[in-house]
């Protein structure tokens, strides 16, 4: 049987069932990545014996009556190389954290355990999650399976190009500006960006802190909606993690969308950058809905533009400071500067550094020092904050109006390798349409709409007011019941 | 403004980056560029507006002042470059 194209939900029917056993899920998985993988690269390590291990410990957790309500226990699950467990490196495909092994286990990561889930391994990123490709990443080079001389976009790029080449049948990635939904969109999958603080970021490590979210990756609504429950909620370990009670999202994706107000944003849907297959996608989409009684209405977050230059001031001002803390003494990668320095210890730090860090991490620590630094602060770090309040308001403005927004997630289809790398202001400018919903704290989910004439993913982004993750997921999975689209694995990789 | 290889090099030193001078002229010339994206904020009226640092509506966050286990001083010192066993170690703050 071919587990991989099966709702993980489904799998953990069958594994509760005693149909299939977690070992047999495991070891099917394992067995692709082993095979495939060397052609994707989505992975940075992988532990087999310990994932082994571990479902061997679920099923016999599974016979003895444990998991009894948890909807994913079993399954195998793919973890973005930024969230820290313990028993294996946490590297951030970087060479400064290359043999970090952290001395505990992210939040998020350990509810998922809680929840009887097992973990293959941890997959490639951008380093420190800080690029739109996966081609910063220090470690791996990740490529689209769906067209391998093109990127598969970033920074959960691993997580994406894993899932749609059927190595995992559920991923967690983290999105500070588009890094779950854009290789999402770029690898034909669903990915959700929660609302900031619906999920604990402790043993995220930092990249932007007011900024960064923890998310899943699918190809089945089902599933996000799942695994979404699995790891909301508050931590007491995390003091900006929402102490509201979560809901049942999965009991709600059934809903009709029958008087459901979509707000098409006209900044975004009419913008000159967007390629016009996307353009189509979105009418289609639009068609879809109002087929399924949804009303469309026209909404402006005028502040569009802004966005990107706002999101690349306070993003590197926040990783200015967060990246301080890698300094070649408590942990990471140390090296020593020249000797006859005058003071040993500063060459340490600055030779570790220089190092440790790419030079897209390097870009951003220089251009948030600069941000932050006496006599640039209000020109450029306070007023992009003000900025950020504009855009938080647009938004606001906008859900008076309607309850979901309807809009491109990224300009074009998955570009090809290098073909941005060598231009930073190029590659930022592809986070136009994501990262609005970082910057209100909003939650935004990518989803699937066909392929372009070249057979690469297309997909649309739908936004929603904080803590309306359920609505999104009930759009979405509409859509797929409507067949707006199709669960695919990348074609060569679907035998 | 328009960036200049000192301006550069001032802010390497407080990030506590080396770069050789080759690089600077490069990231002199791409940060330049980011900082020509970034300045259309400049044409944005925000008089008046509120600083939002942050998403939420932030409190302070308080909780029962409990005692709970934390890292073990192993566990901290695992991961260090160099270590004693009791202390991280670290070359000279200044030589004579």
């Amino acid at each position: 049987m071919k587990l991989e194209v099966l709702p993980a939900v489904t799998l953990a029917s069958m594994i509760a069932a005693r149909e299939l056993t977690s070992r047999e899920a495991t070891e099917y998985f394992l067995s692709r990545i082993r095979r495939l993988d060397t052609n994707v690269g989505a992975f940075i390590s992988v532990d087999e014996e310990a994932a082994l291990r571990r479902a061997d410990e679920v099923d016999a957790r599974l016979v003895a009556g444990e998991f009894s309500n948890s909807p994913l226990a079993g399954v195998p699950i793919a973890i973005k190389d930024i969230l820290c467990m313990t028993g294996s490196a946490t590297t951030c495909a970087s060479r400064m954290l290359e043999d970090f092994r952290p001395p505990y286990t992210a939040t998020a990561v350990q509810k998922l355990l809680d929840a009887g889930m097992v973990p293959l391994g941890k997959t490639n990123l951008d380093e420190f999650a800080m690029g739109g490709s996966t081609e910063s990443s220090a470690l791996r080079r990740t490529c689209n399976p769906w067209d391998p001389e093109r990127t598969p976009g970033g920074s959960s790029g691993g997580a994406a190009a894993a899932l749609s080449a059927g190595l995992t049948p559920l991923a967690i990635g983290t999105d500070t500006g588009g890094s779950v939904r854009q290789p999402a969109a770029f690898c034909g999958t669903l990915g959700l960006k929660p609302t900031y603080g619906r999920v604990s970021r402790y043993g995220l490590i930092a990249f932007a802190s007011s900024l960064d979210q923890v998310g899943p990756l699918a190809h089945h609504v089902q599933d996000l909606a799942a695994c979404l429950n699995l790891i909301a909620g508050h931590d007491r370990l995390d003091s900006t993690s929402l102490d509201v009670p979560v809901p049942d999202y999965a009991s709600e994706l059934a809903q009709p969308l029958a008087g459901l107000r979509v707000g098409l944003i006209r900044e975004q849907i009419d913008n000159d950058s967007i390629d016009a297959a996307i353009r189509d996608a979105t009418l289609r989409c639009q068609q879809t809905l109002s087929g399924l009684g949804a009303e469309l209405i026209d909404v402006h977050l005028p502040h569009t533009q802004y966005s990107v230059p706002t999101y690349y001031l306070i993003a590197p001002s926040e990783a200015s400071g967060n990246l301080e803390r890698y300094d070649g003494v408590h942990y990471g990668k140390r090296s020593y500067g020249d000797a006859g320095s005058p003071s040993p210890l500063e060459a340490m730090i600055a030779r570790s550094r220089s190092e440790g860090f790419g030079p897209e991490v390097k870009r951003r620590i220089m251009l948030g020092t600069f941000a932050l630094s006496a006599g640039y602060y209000d020109a450029y770090y306070k007023k992009a904050l003000q900025v950020r309040r504009l855009i938080a308001n647009d938004y606001q403005q906008a859900f008076t109006q309607v309850d979901v927004l309807l809009g491109p997630v990224t300009p074009t289809p998955a570009f090809k390798l290098g073909e941005k790398s060598g231009d930073p202001v190029q590659m930022y400018l592809e986070d136009l349409f994501t990262v609005g919903a970082n910057l209100a704290g909003i939650p935004g989910l990518s989803v699937p709409a066909g392929c372009n004439a070249q057979g690469l993913p297309l997909a649309v982004q739908f936004q929603a007011p904080a803590l309306a993750e359920a609505k999104l997921l009930n759009v979405a999975h509409q859509l797929q019941q409507a067949e707006f689209f199709k669960p695919a694995l990348a074609p060569s990789f679907a035998h | 403004m328009k960036l200049t290889t000192d301006d550069v090099k001032k802010v390497a030193e407080l990030a506590k980056l080396e770069f050789t001078a080759q690089e600077l002229e490069r990231f002199t010339d791409q940060l330049g560029r980011i900082v020509e994206l970034v300045e259309q904020l400049g044409e944005v009226d925000t008089t008046g507006v509120e600083p939002m640092a942050h998403p939420l509506d932030v409190h302070t966050a308080l909780r029962d002042d409990q005692l709970r286990t934390g890292l073990t001083h192993q566990a901290a010192l695992a991961n260090s470059p160099k270590h004693d066993g009791e202390f991280f170690l670290v070359p000279p703050v200044l030589t004579r």
